[in-house]
């Protein structure tokens, strides 16, 4: 864990109720599958959010608005500096990705895949991508995905953009391998179909982010763990769902 | 070591008041990677049982406002062997200070089996929890009531040399009866208060925020409420009292000291910043100065003499 102070480079709405935030800073250290956890004015707790990308010392970060302390940060204008943790959680194993790993990304679960799917690209992996949504207003990064060469498929729920239905509706079984975050209900349907040969980001309310709280707790087969610190990522091996 | 701060509890020196309180610190690993953490008077560690508890369903934590956040963790720790084994050792490995032993117990028999364990261990004083809010039939039934607080102060008294205090519950009627109750019984401290049961309401899923449905509010919220009580039992007690609740700054270290408290806890506040407590001890003696304070052992329940 670190604390250190960044600056607001932008922040922008890119689709319903979802913004990007790009920070300047110290990045260094940060993992694909780490979050940040940021103090944000007028609030008690930190808001946990997961990292996008990071970039000659820029942190990429994509947040929903789903309650007061999310709408008060689609509020900062640039040049605001902000109180953050860093370094925060486990991250994904790389090493397990095989030679065709498969992300799959739901909701506001997309952004840790990004920097994950860079990541695997430049390892020379061949890396196929489903990210589920809703419907078409909610749907990002599907051209930042396609650019870094991986092969990119959308669900939505509603059928308005890209394949109708859920992100398992889109699985083929070739992956060597699967990473994922998303929402609770999309895990849980993904592990049935596509097995536990692959890891799972979970989200859980937090108190502090950084393991002194226990606010975060899950049960697992290898007993409590906490998701902010053994996590956020497990082997999906390990998930008692 | 600035002499200036040095405060004493049961005859143990502490280098300055200030205690990270149990559960909001760990073993102190966490903010060792941020800061060192021989800087600290004291370190109350995670609240202990005799075994091994996972605690409450999630969520267990609820933001309120700016002023504070409510935890229903119930005392999730790994057992006081494994405590014993692994924990303490390795916090005594890299920390010299003061160790406050927390226990928490489910029944009379509980509580003194964890401080009989602990008593032949490296610590320095058992902070005896009779006031978790977030567990059933313990922890918070032994702290309201003045007869129950005095059979757990009594029994664990009977087992340990160390000296005992007792951590006290706000959600009770008569906090000084408590307290009395304790001092009766022969507690050497009291640290006071724990969490206060509160609630949130999740307006759109129409349920309790907090799986549990309440949990222990804490926070900047409650230090007025902390304030008062700390008061009103140094007037009523003789015993040293350690002050706790929603302390967040070097100002409010020194009111809780002119209440009456001997050292200060400090809680949900290193949740949010976990730099709060050495910030707190870096700016100690400037304030000190400002207010013409030459050792913090001067104004200890200064407000309560005549």
């Amino acid at each position: 864990m670190k604390q250190r102070l960044f600056e607001i480079k932008s922040n922008e709405q890119i689709a319903k109720n979802v913004y990007r935030m790009q920070l300047g800073g110290d990045t260094t250290g940060i993992l694909p599958g780490q979050f940040v956890n940021i103090r944000v004015e007028g609030q008690f707790l930190r808001r946990p959010i997961s990292v996008c990308n990071i970039n000659n010392g820029v942190l990429t970060i994509i947040y929903k608005v789903v309650g007061v302390g999310t709408e008060a940060m689609s509020h900062l204008p640039i040049g605001t500096q902000l109180d953050v943790l860093t370094v925060l959680g486990n991250g994904y194993d790389l090493s397990k990705a095989g030679d065709s790993p498969l992300l799959v990304g739901g909701g506001v679960g997309v952004p840790p895949m990004y920097m994950l799917a860079r990541q695997l690209r430049e390892a020379g992996k061949t890396v196929r991508v489903i990210l589920g949504f809703n419907t078409k207003d909610e749907v990002f990064y599907e051209e930042e995905f396609c650019a870094l060469g991986c092969d990119v498929t959308v669900t939505t729920v509603d059928g308005s953009h890209g394949v109708k239905g859920f992100v398992t509706n889109a699985l083929d079984g070739k992956q060597s391998y699967y990473y994922t975050c998303g929402p609770l209900p999309m895990i849980k349907a993904l592990l049935q179909a596509a097995g536990t040969n692959g890891e799972v980001s979970m989200e859980e309310r937090m108190g502090c982010g950084f393991g002194a709280c226990m606010g975060c707790t899950i049960q697992t087969t290898q007993g409590p763990k906490r998701v902010c610190k053994e996590g956020p990522v497990f082997p999906a091996s390990e998930l008692i769902l | 070591m600035n002499n200036k701060l040095q405060i004493s509890l049961s005859g143990i020196t502490l280098a300055n008041p200030i205690i990270p309180a149990s559960g909001t610190y760990g073993f102190g690993d966490e903010f060792a990677e941020l800061y060192d953490i021989n800087c600290l008077g004291g370190i109350s560690f995670k609240g202990t049982t005799r075994e091994a508890r996972y605690g409450n369903p999630l969520p267990r934590i609820a933001e309120c406002g700016n002023y504070g956040m409510i935890n229903a963790v119930g005392l999730q720790n790994p057992g006081v062997e494994h405590v014993i084994a692994h924990e303490l050792p390795r916090l005594k490995s890299h920390y010299n200070g003061c160790i406050v032993a927390n226990v928490s117990g489910f029944s009379v028999q509980d509580y003194v089996e964890t401080c009989a364990m602990l008593d032949k261990e490296p610590i320095d004083i058992l902070e005896v929890n009779i006031s978790c809010p977030n567990v059933h039939n313990g922890g918070m039934a032994f702290g309201t009531s003045p007869e129950a607080a005095a059979e757990v102060t009594a029994a664990v008294k009977a087992v340990t040399t160390k000296p005992v205090y007792m951590k006290l519950s706000p959600n009770v009627t008569d906090i000084v009866a408590i307290a009395k109750a304790c001092e009766a019984a022969g507690a050497d401290g009291l640290c006071l208060i724990n969490t206060v049961l509160g609630m949130r309401i999740d307006i759109r899923r129409r349920r309790p925020v907090i799986a549990n449905r309440y949990g222990g509010y804490s926070g900047a919220g409650i230090f007025p409420l902390a304030l008062r009580m700390v008061n009103q039992v140094a007037r009523a007690t003789s015993l040293p009292i350690i002050g706790c609740g929603g302390v967040s700054s070097a100002e409010d270290v020194i009111e809780m000291m002119m209440a009456g408290a001997t050292a200060v806890e400090i809680g949900a506040a290193n949740l949010t910043n976990p730099m709060v407590a050495k910030e707190i001890i870096d700016r100690l003696p400037t304030l000190m100065d400002e207010l013409k304070i030459e050792k913090l052992t001067d104004i200890i329940g200064i407000v309560n003499h005549e």
